[in-house]
């Protein structure tokens, strides 16, 4: 068992999903509850990890990040080191590539918060930031703890990504999921062996909890 | 002058066309009804400042709500107002109390918990403080709905059709505590509904509202039984509406010519003034005013209007039952009208009895054609 890489693995879900919190709940609602012109079009953009090969987003983060980009050239002249092959890095496209696991589920459970419901909070006297924590969190807290556990879930084992952003520095960037296959490259399969059951039963549990909670939303609106 | 407690005065040509003003005095309930997409429920959301019109002036006992021209929107958390939504929308995460606490933000919290409890007993809720919305009635979700839009102390009470989603006989019990809720605020109430009959339990005053306009503003009994125009008697489903042209007109008397029959009908000074030679105008008798007897046409009588007619329907209710006439000649129209149950078994009419019908020419209501 690597537990260098595990504890680099949960400290990256934990700080993802830090990140993602306020970032989710902010974006989610803004979706759930606004109207604008080319909102599909967000939408859509926002969902793109979904669909895009980890190498791909990998590939355009790499050139984003790099020393060349603005992003990497700033960084680099603000802490006087690399962006990509770093943690930080590796935290940044964590965070993007987590987007659409955290964002959806709260977004869909914004949106199934009647609209009158929340206009009831506003002419009852509780100003937006009253709604929010009164009205919208306490209705639509499965939801928000669904794509935290996805976002964390997702963030240990992820591959791709991280292979093409991090490459695999012990301590900095070398991931459990990356540990793995660096073992197994090495022949070594018990070690192997020991962390993929890790990463299989924490992304179980992890989806037996969204689970439970989604049928919790679906008998409170049903 | 003083102003009067709710003044608002909204108009945009779209999405949804508006060019209504209205003035609601306080301790009087103020019916907006209409059919469904009139603009009724717009008005009542521009009020609680949930919808922004494009021009529009709210203005409630001498304070500044909405002021289009000047920049002024009030959001609405912060406007003194409790509404009543159509569902009611309750919080379904917390209690009966706690609904109603929620809107009592403007108290110390200290005393916030007393006061629900007493707004819910005014409501008649005394021990049902503690079910969440889901484990309540439909009249009792209603009255939370109502002790959470009085929590606020509002300076305008507005109300959804809050008798739309319960059952008829519970409705009927609302309709009276509503009365009696209503007699003890001093506050201007808007209660917006599609029923007639509702509107005319509950509130004192109504407005006629179509395509956003108010064609017509008085007691409900005036705007029932004297609509203005041929559209609000349709609207208010007025029965026996006609056509007719002007022949005469003479010390507040008007003849009519309706498709080659004479009739004679009373007319008020402003009608009078209001009515040309010549003019093609509506006209329409209640159901009430619509007299029948089995006396041939022809026998000598000094009662105006007197028709030959048959009947083509005849509907026995409750207490009364309900005539449809066909009268003679080419144009054929028909007249309904009720009767007392037991007049109609006394004289044995039935369908396809010959009739001879009469209108009381002070039961002729006229009005615009448009």
């Amino acid at each position: 068992m690597d537990w260098i890489a595990l504890s680099l693995s949960l400290k990256l879900a934990a700080l993802t999903v830090l990140i993602l919190l306020p970032v989710g709940i902010w974006v989610a609602r803004w979706l759930a509850f606004g109207t604008f012109r080319g909102k599909g079009v967000v939408e859509a953009a926002l969902a793109l990890p979904l669909v895009l090969p980890p190498t791909v987003i990998g590939y355009y983060l790499l050139v984003g990040f790099g020393a060349a980009s603005p992003i990497g050239d700033l960084w680099m002249r603000l802490f006087g080191r690399a962006l990509v092959f770093s943690f930080e890095g590796l935290l940044l496209a964590s965070v993007i590539v987590n987007l659409p696991f955290a964002i959806q589920p709260m977004q869909r459970a914004f949106e199934a918060i009647p609209r009158d419901v929340r206009e009831a909070g506003a002419v009852s006297g509780l100003s937006p930031w009253q709604v929010l924590a009164r009205i919208d969190l306490p209705l639509a807290w499965p939801g928000i703890v669904t794509g935290l556990v996805l976002t964390f879930a997702h963030t240990l084992g992820e591959f791709g990504v991280v292979l093409m952003v991090g490459g695999s520095i012990p301590g900095e960037t070398r991931t459990v999921a990356i540990a793995i296959y660096d073992r197994v490259q090495a022949f070594d399969n018990a070690g192997a062996g020991a962390m993929s059951l890790l990463l299989l039963t924490l992304s179980l549990l992890a989806l037996s909890i969204t689970y439970m909670l989604s049928a919790r939303v679906g008998r409170r609106h049903g | 002058m003083v102003e009067a407690a709710l003044s608002i005065s909204l108009s945009q040509p779209g999405p949804i066309p508006l060019d209504a003003s209205i003035v609601a005095e306080a301790g009087v309930v103020m019916a907006l009804v209409g059919p469904s997409g009139s603009g009724k429920t717009t008005i009542l959301r521009a009020v609680a400042g949930l919808y922004r019109p494009r021009h529009g002036r709210v203005v409630v006992n001498g304070a500044v709500w909405l002021d289009t021209e000047r920049g002024i929107d009030v959001p609405p958390h912060q406007r003194r107002v409790g509404m009543v939504f159509q569902s009611y929308a309750l919080f379904p995460h917390l209690t009966a109390l706690g609904n109603v606490m929620a809107a009592l933000g403007h108290l110390p919290a200290a005393e916030r918990r007393a006061r629900a409890l007493t707004l819910l007993g005014r409501v008649h809720l005394s021990g049902f403080e503690d079910r969440k919305p889901a484990a309540l009635s439909g009249g009792q979700q209603q009255r939370v709905a109502v002790a959470r839009a009085l929590a606020r102390d509002p300076d305008v009470l507005l109300l959804d059709e809050p008798f739309s989603a319960v059952d008829k006989v519970t409705r009927q019990r609302l309709y009276v505590e509503l009365r009696d809720l209503t007699l003890s605020l001093s506050l201007p109430i808007l209660f917006v509904t599609h029923d007639f009959d509702e509107a005319a339990r509950v509130a004192g005053r109504m407005c006629l509202i179509d395509q956003g306009r108010v064609i017509q503003s008085g007691t409900p009994r005036e705007v029932l039984a004297r609509p203005v125009s041929a559209r609000a008697a349709a609207l208010v489903d007025l029965k026996n509406v006609f056509s007719a042209r002007v022949v005469r007109r003479e010390r507040g008397r008007i003849w009519l010519d309706w498709a080659g029959r004479s009739i004679e009908a009373d007319a008020p000074p402003e009608t009078m003034a209001a009515i040309a030679q010549g003019q093609a105008l509506s006209w329409a008798i209640p159901a009430t005013q619509v007299l029948i007897s089995r006396t041939d046409v022809s026998v000598a009588d000094e009662t105006p209007n007197r028709f030959a007619a048959t009947i083509s329907d005849l509907v026995h209710l409750s207490e009364s039952v309900s005539v449809k006439v066909t009268l003679d000649g080419p144009d054929r129209p028909e007249l309904s009208m009720t009767l007392p149950a037991h007049y109609a078994r006394r004289t044995g009419l039935v369908a396809g009895s010959a009739v001879t019908i009469a209108l009381m020419p002070d039961g002729i209501h006229l009005m615009r054609d448009a």
